[in-house]
C-alpha cells in the first residue's frame, strides 16, 4: 500500500518535471527563431531607414562621384549583370553536367564518391580563395587581365558546388521506376536523360542555381581581389573590360567619411536586397510549380 | 495517359525555360535603352559641372584619348576620384580606373609597370623603388595633400587637453605597460583606458606607428582596430574611457560628437598644436603627412592624356582636397609644381613642400 503511494508521488514529482520540459521546450526554440528574425529586421529597419530618401533612378544609372549628392552605382550595377550573367552560364552548364555524369551516368562507385566528397568540401571553402586562385590562374596565368571575364570564371567556379549538388539531388529525386520504364521500352540512356531525368530535374535545378547565383551577386571578396576596382565612368563593352560590382561599391561608400555617402551607402543595400528577394521569390516559385506538378 | 502527362510537365518546363529566356532577351533589350535614358539624365547635371570648371581649368585644342589606370591607398583614393571625375568631364575620351589595393598593394602592381599611377600615402619604400628600378620602371613622385591624424577622447573626458608624443609612445609600443588613465599621468583617473586604431592593412596604421612608436608596423595589439575609421568613430563615441586616433576628414565629419586633443612634440620642445588645416597645411601639427601619386615616367612621356590629367590634378590641388575634408598644401606649392611640371621638370616637387616639414617621414 505504501509502496503505492511512494510510487505515485514519485511519478507525480516526474511527470511535472515532464511537462514543465514541455512547456519549456517551445520557449527556448523560439528563442533561436527570434534572434534570427530580430537579427534581419533590426537590419532591414535600420539599412531601410537610412537609406530610404536616398533611393533614386540616379543611383542605379548614375556613375560613381566624389559628390555623393550626384554619385550613383551605374558601373557597379552593370559590372555585377555581366560578371554574375556570365558566371551563370559557366556554372549552371558545368553543374548539370557534372550532376547528370555523377547521378547517372558514372560507372565507378569509389571515383564517384571521392569527387562528390570533394565538392562538398568545395562548397564550404571561404570565397577569397576562389578570388586569390582565380588572380593568380586567370588574371596572371591565362593573362586574362582584371577583365570581367576573369571575375566571372572565378564566381562561376566559386558557385559551381552549390549547382552540382542542388542538381544531384534533382536527379536523384526522379522516381526509379520511370527509369526503368523507359529502359524497358527499349531507350537508350542519353533518350532516358533527355526525356526522363532533365524535363523532371530542371525546375529543382533552376532553384539550385538561382539561389547559386544570388550568392554571386553579393560576393565581394573575390571580385575585390580581382578587380580591386572602384572608380570607373564607362559601361563595359567586352567580356575583356575592366569592371567593379555592387557589393565593392557599397563596401567603399560605407567607409567615407561623409553622411551622405553613408545613405547612398544604404541606399545600394537595398537595391541590392531588393535584387536577392527577387532571385529568392523567383526560386521560390519554381519549386512551387514543380511540387504542385508532381500532385498530378 | 502516362503520354499526354509527360507532355504537359515537358511543356510547363519548357513554358518557364522559354518565359526566362525571352526575358533576358527583353532585359538585354530594354536595359540598355532603360540605361540610355539616365545617362541623359546624368549628363545634364555633369555638363553644368563642366561649364563651370572650363572657366578656370585647362582647355586644350586637341582631343584627348586614352586610358590612364591607377590604383593604390584609400586615403588618397577620394582625391583621385574627384580629380579623376573632374578631368572626364572636360575630356570625354578619357577614361580613368581607380583602384584601391593600399599604398603597399598599389606599389606591388605599380613598379612592375602594371598601372600608370600609384596613389600612396606615404613616400615609396627603398625595397619598392628597387624593385622598380629593376624593372626598369622610372617615376615622378608628387605630393598632392595633407592628411593628419587625430587623437581622439570622449566629449566628457575632461582630464585631458593636450597629450605628447612621448606619451602616445607609451600608450601603443608594443608590451605597453599602459593599462590605466592614471599610468600615464598619476593626476589623471586610476580607471582602465579603452584604446580604439586603425588595424595593420591601413597606411594610417603605417604611419602612425612609424611617427610615434618610431618603427612601422610596431605597435601593442590589444586594442579595438578596425580597417574602417567610421567604426572607430563609432567606439571612441560611445566610451567614456576610450582613447583613438583615426584621419582627420573622419573627425571633421563628426566635431560635434567626439573631442580632439592637442598634441605635443616633446622630443622638439614644441607646444600643444590644436589639429586644424593650418597647422596640417604648414606642418606645425606633429601628426600630419604628405599624400602623393606616383606617376609612370614612361607613361608621362608616351601618353599626352596622362601629362594634361596629372598637371590637371596639381592645378587643381587645393580645391580638389578641400572638396573631399583633405587639407591642401598652401596655394604657392600648387602654383610652382604646375609650374615646373608645365616646363617638363618632373623631379624636387616634393622638396617644395619641405616648409618645416619634420613630419614628412623617411625619404
Amino acid at each position: 500500500m505504501a509502496d503505492t503511494l511512494l510510487n505515485t508521488a514519485l511519478r507525480g514529482r516526474r511527470d511535472r518535471a515532464r511537462q514543465f520540459l514541455d512547456r519549456f521546450t517551445p520557449v527556448l526554440l523560439s528563442l533561436g527563431v527570434f534572434v534570427g528574425v530580430a537579427a534581419v529586421t533590426s537590419l532591414l529597419f535600420t539599412v531601410i531607414s537610412t537609406g530610404w530618401h536616398r533611393l533614386s533612378w540616379n543611383l542605379l544609372f548614375g556613375y560613381p562621384s566624389a559628390n555623393p549628392q550626384i554619385a550613383g552605382m551605374r558601373s557597379a550595377f552593370l559590372g555585377s549583370f555581366w560578371t554574375v550573367g556570365l558566371s551563370a552560364l559557366v556554372s549552371i552548364p558545368l553543374g548539370v553536367a557534372s550532376a547528370l555524369y555523377l547521378a547517372e551516368w558514372s560507372q565507378h562507385r569509389r571515383l564517384r564518391r571521392f569527387i562528390e566528397f570533394n565538392i562538398a568540401n568545395l562548397a564550404g571553402v571561404p570565397s577569397i580563395i576562389f578570388g586569390l586562385v582565380g588572380l593568380s590562374l586567370l588574371t596572371y596565368g591565362l593573362g586574362l587581365g582584371r577583365s570581367i571575364i576573369a571575375g566571372a570564371f572565378t564566381l562561376g567556379i566559386m558557385t559551381l558546388p552549390l549547382v552540382t549538388v542542388s542538381a544531384v539531388e534533382a536527379i536523384k529525386s526522379i522516381p526509379e521506376a520511370l527509369k526503368q520504364g523507359a529502359y524497358a521500352l527499349g531507350a537508350t540512356k542519353l533518350q532516358v536523360t533527355r526525356y526522363i531525368i532533365l524535363p523532371r530535374a530542371v525546375p529543382m535545378m533552376m532553384t539550385g542555381a538561382i539561389l547559386a547565383i544570388s550568392r554571386a551577386i553579393g560576393e565581394a571578396a573575390p571580385i575585390l581581389v580581382i578587380s580591386g576596382l572602384l572608380f570607373i565612368r564607362t559601361d563595359p563593352t567586352s567580356i575583356f573590360d575592366r569592371f567593379t560590382v555592387m557589393p565593392l561599391q557599397i563596401f567603399n561608400w560605407v567607409s567615407r567619411p561623409q553622411q551622405a555617402f553613408q545613405e547612398l551607402s544604404s541606399a545600394a543595400i537595398i537595391v541590392l536586397l531588393a535584387m536577392l528577394m527577387m532571385l529568392n521569390a523567383a526560386a521560390i516559385v519554381i519549386r512551387y510549380r514543380y511540387q504542385r506538378r508532381v500532385m498530378l | 495517359m502516362r503520354n499526354r502527362t509527360k507532355a504537359v510537365s515537358t511543356s510547363v518546363v519548357g513554358g518557364v525555360v522559354a518565359a526566362l529566356v525571352v526575358g533576358l532577351v527583353m532585359g538585354l533589350i530594354a536595359g540598355p535603352a532603360l540605361l540610355g535614358t539616365g545617362q541623359l539624365q546624368v549628363s545634364t547635371v555633369t555638363s553644368t559641372v563642366t561649364s563651370t570648371v572650363t572657366v578656370g581649368g585647362t582647355q586644350t585644342a586637341v582631343e584627348l584619348v586614352g586610358d590612364i589606370e591607377v590604383d593604390g591607398s584609400s586615403t588618397v583614393y577620394p582625391i583621385t576620384e574627384a580629380a579623376a571625375e573632374e578631368f572626364m568631364n572636360l575630356h570625354k575620351k578619357v577614361t580613368i580606373s581607380v583602384g584601391i589595393s593600399g599604398t603597399g598593394g598599389g606599389f606591388k602592381r605599380f613598379v612592375i609597370g602594371e598601372t600608370d599611377i600609384n596613389d600612396a600615402s606615404r613616400p615609396i619604400l627603398k625595397a619598392e623603388a628597387d624593385t622598380a628600378a629593376s624593372n626598369g620602371v622610372e617615376w615622378i613622385e608628387v605630393p598632392v595633400a595633407i592628411d593628419a591624424l587625430v587623437v581622439v577622447v570622449h566629449p566628457s573626458n575632461n582630464w585631458v587637453d593636450c597629450i605628447t608624443i612621448s606619451e602616445l609612445r607609451e600608450i601603443w609600443k608594443p608590451d605597453s605597460t599602459v593599462k590605466m588613465w592614471s599610468d600615464i599621468r598619476p593626476e589623471w583617473p586610476r580607471e582602465p583606458i579603452k584604446l580604439y586604431g586603425p588595424g595593420p592593412d591601413s597606411g594610417t596604421f603605417d604611419y602612425f606607428t612609424e611617427k610615434v612608436v618610431g618603427k612601422t608596423k610596431d605597435s601593442r595589439t590589444d586594442y579595438v582596430a578596425s580597417e574602417d575609421d567610421n567604426v572607430l568613430v563609432a567606439g571612441v563615441e560611445s566610451d567614456r574611457l576610450s582613447l583613438g586616433y583615426f584621419g582627420f576628414a573622419y573627425y571633421s565629419e563628426a566635431k560635434d560628437r567626439i573631442k580632439v586633443l592637442k598634441v605635443r612634440d616633446d622630443a622638439v620642445g614644441g607646444e600643444c598644436i590644436q589639429p586644424s588645416d593650418d597647422t596640417a597645411s604648414t606642418f606645425v601639427y606633429p601628426l600630419s603627412r604628405p599624400l602623393f601619386i606616383y606617376v609612370n615616367k614612361k607613361s608621362w612621356d608616351t601618353k599626352p592624356h596622362l601629362r594634361e590629367f596629372v598637371m590637371y590634378y596639381v592645378e587643381n590641388g587645393a580645391k580638389l582636397a578641400k572638396k573631399v575634408a583633405y587639407t591642401p598644401f598652401p596655394d604657392h606649392y600648387y602654383q610652382k609644381a604646375a609650374a615646373l611640371l608645365k616646363a617638363g621638370i618632373t623631379t624636387g616637387l616634393y622638396e617644395l613642400t619641405t616648409l618645416k616639414n619634420r613630419n614628412a617621414g623617411p625619404h
